[in-house]
């Protein structure tokens, strides 16, 4: 995926947010460090010139939820965690750049349960690169990218990285 | 910053890397949000066994040790002298091994002797956390002296900090002065020449014994405690003596910048080393301490106790 390509699947993930969520005052989307911070950001703008309303924006930091804390040689960089409280009744949207196994989803449904409790939470990604080892499923996709298990997929966004935003599938 | 944490043992601040005690600080600023949250706990640590062993009475860094590891998830257990095999006549090494029997991943120690955590730290699996051994390091105090700082102050280097009172003793001045100079502050030492040996300037820090020359020029103060406990001879005419020449008195605080910070890492002897007022006062930051401590203990807790051993 190109720049054009990406800005193109996000304006699409926007649309539907919209279509699919009466009460956009009543979300937030909640992205993971660092690009899915990036693309909630972007998301958020998309829905902004469509709908004419500011959507709230947080960050939904894993490392402290994951379950391989003590199986690691290094350890993940923490950062803090940033959502609006409280959370009742508000719709999370969990924003990230890449869906692989699903495990940092549900770290991050467990890091926003300690919140408080959303009345829904929902999915958005950039690309879903399938091979999930838990029952997740996403409810936005920007692209359906089929993958092998030693494929990998690497993203690039200009305010994270500092390239041009691609999507890009590389062998090892 | 990328760096890779990679000690399982925190022993002191002398041998960690501005790059280390910089990350550190930045991992306590995740911790320190998840005290705001509904549910103040995260599974970082689940399954881990903290052993909290203090063979040197402390409530309050012992309690900070243990809700931080509560928050993590992590199980603990205290042990302390008293109630220990140690008074039977154990040694450390044995208790130790104990410990290590019962499969406890993280010990935490608080030692009347300098070198005891390392001495564990190189026999023992388990991660290893110095609370205050003799008069060598307390790294997680001074830790949260320098999380404090950079909260209040945004930067620590350029800052000029003052640490005063019973420097020979104190295993909190010397881990402050290691952190303090590592990340690029002034330091000057001030107390009675008895406290405060001009032997302290080949660290690379300012030696001054007239406190009222030093207070207009500091960003930080920070006020230790005088240890009767540590001293076995006088090193001090007396209280009256100590106060009236040291003591940071209401008079004496007009002395300071109005943005300059108040610290004491506690217990704080009321009247002696700081007077009550100034204490409570707006320019002290003492509780804010306390509470960034356990995002300290939390993040180091996490760094340490999380790698793969």
């Amino acid at each position: 995926m190109d720049a054009e390509a990406i800005r193109r699947a996000l304006r699409r993930i926007a649309h539907e947010i919209v279509e699919r969520n009466p009460r956009l005052e009543k979300m937030v989307l909640a992205g993971i460090p660092s690009r899915g911070v990036e693309i909630a950001r972007r998301i958020a703008t998309f829905i902004h010139e469509i709908e004419e309303i500011e959507i709230e924006t947080g960050v939904i930091d894993v490392a402290m939820h994951r379950d391989d804390v003590g199986t690691r040689a290094a350890l993940p960089v923490v950062r803090a965690s940033k959502l609006p409280v409280p959370l009742e009744e508000r719709t999370v949207i969990i924003v990230d750049d890449v869906l692989y196994t699903g495990r940092t989803v549900r770290a991050a449904m467990d890091a926003i349960n300690s919140f408080g409790r959303p009345a829904r939470i929902q999915l958005a990604v950039l690309v879903d690169r399938g091979h999930r080892e838990l029952p997740i499923r996403p409810d936005y996709v920007g692209k359906n990218l089929p993958t092998s298990g030693s494929e990998k997929v690497r993203v690039r966004l200009e305010q994270t990285d500092g390239e041009p935003d691609a999507v890009q599938l590389q062998r090892q | 910053m990328t760096i890779r944490w990679t000690r399982k043992d925190l022993l002191g601040l002398r041998e960690l890397s501005a790059d280390e005690i910089n990350f550190i600080l930045e991992t306590a600023d995740a911790f320190k949000q998840v005290g705001t949250r509904e549910i103040k706990k995260v599974p970082a640590l689940r399954g881990k066994t903290l052993v909290n062993f203090f063979v040197e009475p402390s409530t309050r860094t012992r309690t900070s040790f243990e809700l931080a590891a509560f928050r993590l998830s992590a199980d603990v257990i205290n042990i302390s002298a008293t109630g220990s095999s140690l008074t039977k006549g154990e040694t450390l090494k044995d208790t130790a091994r104990n410990l290590e029997a019962l499969h406890a991943d993280i010990l935490v120690l608080r030692h009347s002797s300098a070198g005891a955590p390392l001495f564990l730290a190189n026999r023992l699996k388990a991660s290893v956390i110095n609370a205050g051994d003799g008069a060598h390091e307390h790294p997680t105090q001074a830790l949260l002296d320098l999380y404090t700082i950079r909260e209040r102050r945004g930067e620590i280097a350029g800052l000029h900090v003052a640490i005063i009172g019973d420097i020979l003793f104190s295993r909190v001045a010397r881990s402050n002065i290691f952190g303090l100079l590592k990340l690029g502050a002034h330091v000057t030492l001030v107390g009675p020449s008895t406290l405060v040996p001009r032997e302290f300037e080949k660290l690379g820090v300012e030696v001054s014994h007239k406190i009222d020359d030093v207070l207009p020029r500091a960003d930080v103060v920070n006020l230790l405690r005088i240890q009767h406990e540590r001293q076995r001879k006088e090193y001090f005419p007396g209280i009256g003596e100590y106060i009236r020449l040291f003591g940071l008195t209401k008079k004496r605080a007009k002395l300071l910048k109005p943005e300059c910070l108040i610290m004491h890492p506690g217990p704080i002897n009321r009247g002696v080393e700081i007077d009550s007022d100034v204490a409570d006062g707006l320019q002290s930051v003492i509780l804010d301490q306390v509470t960034n401590g356990l995002a300290v203990r939390m993040a180091v807790l996490y760094l340490c106790g999380g790698i793969a051993i």
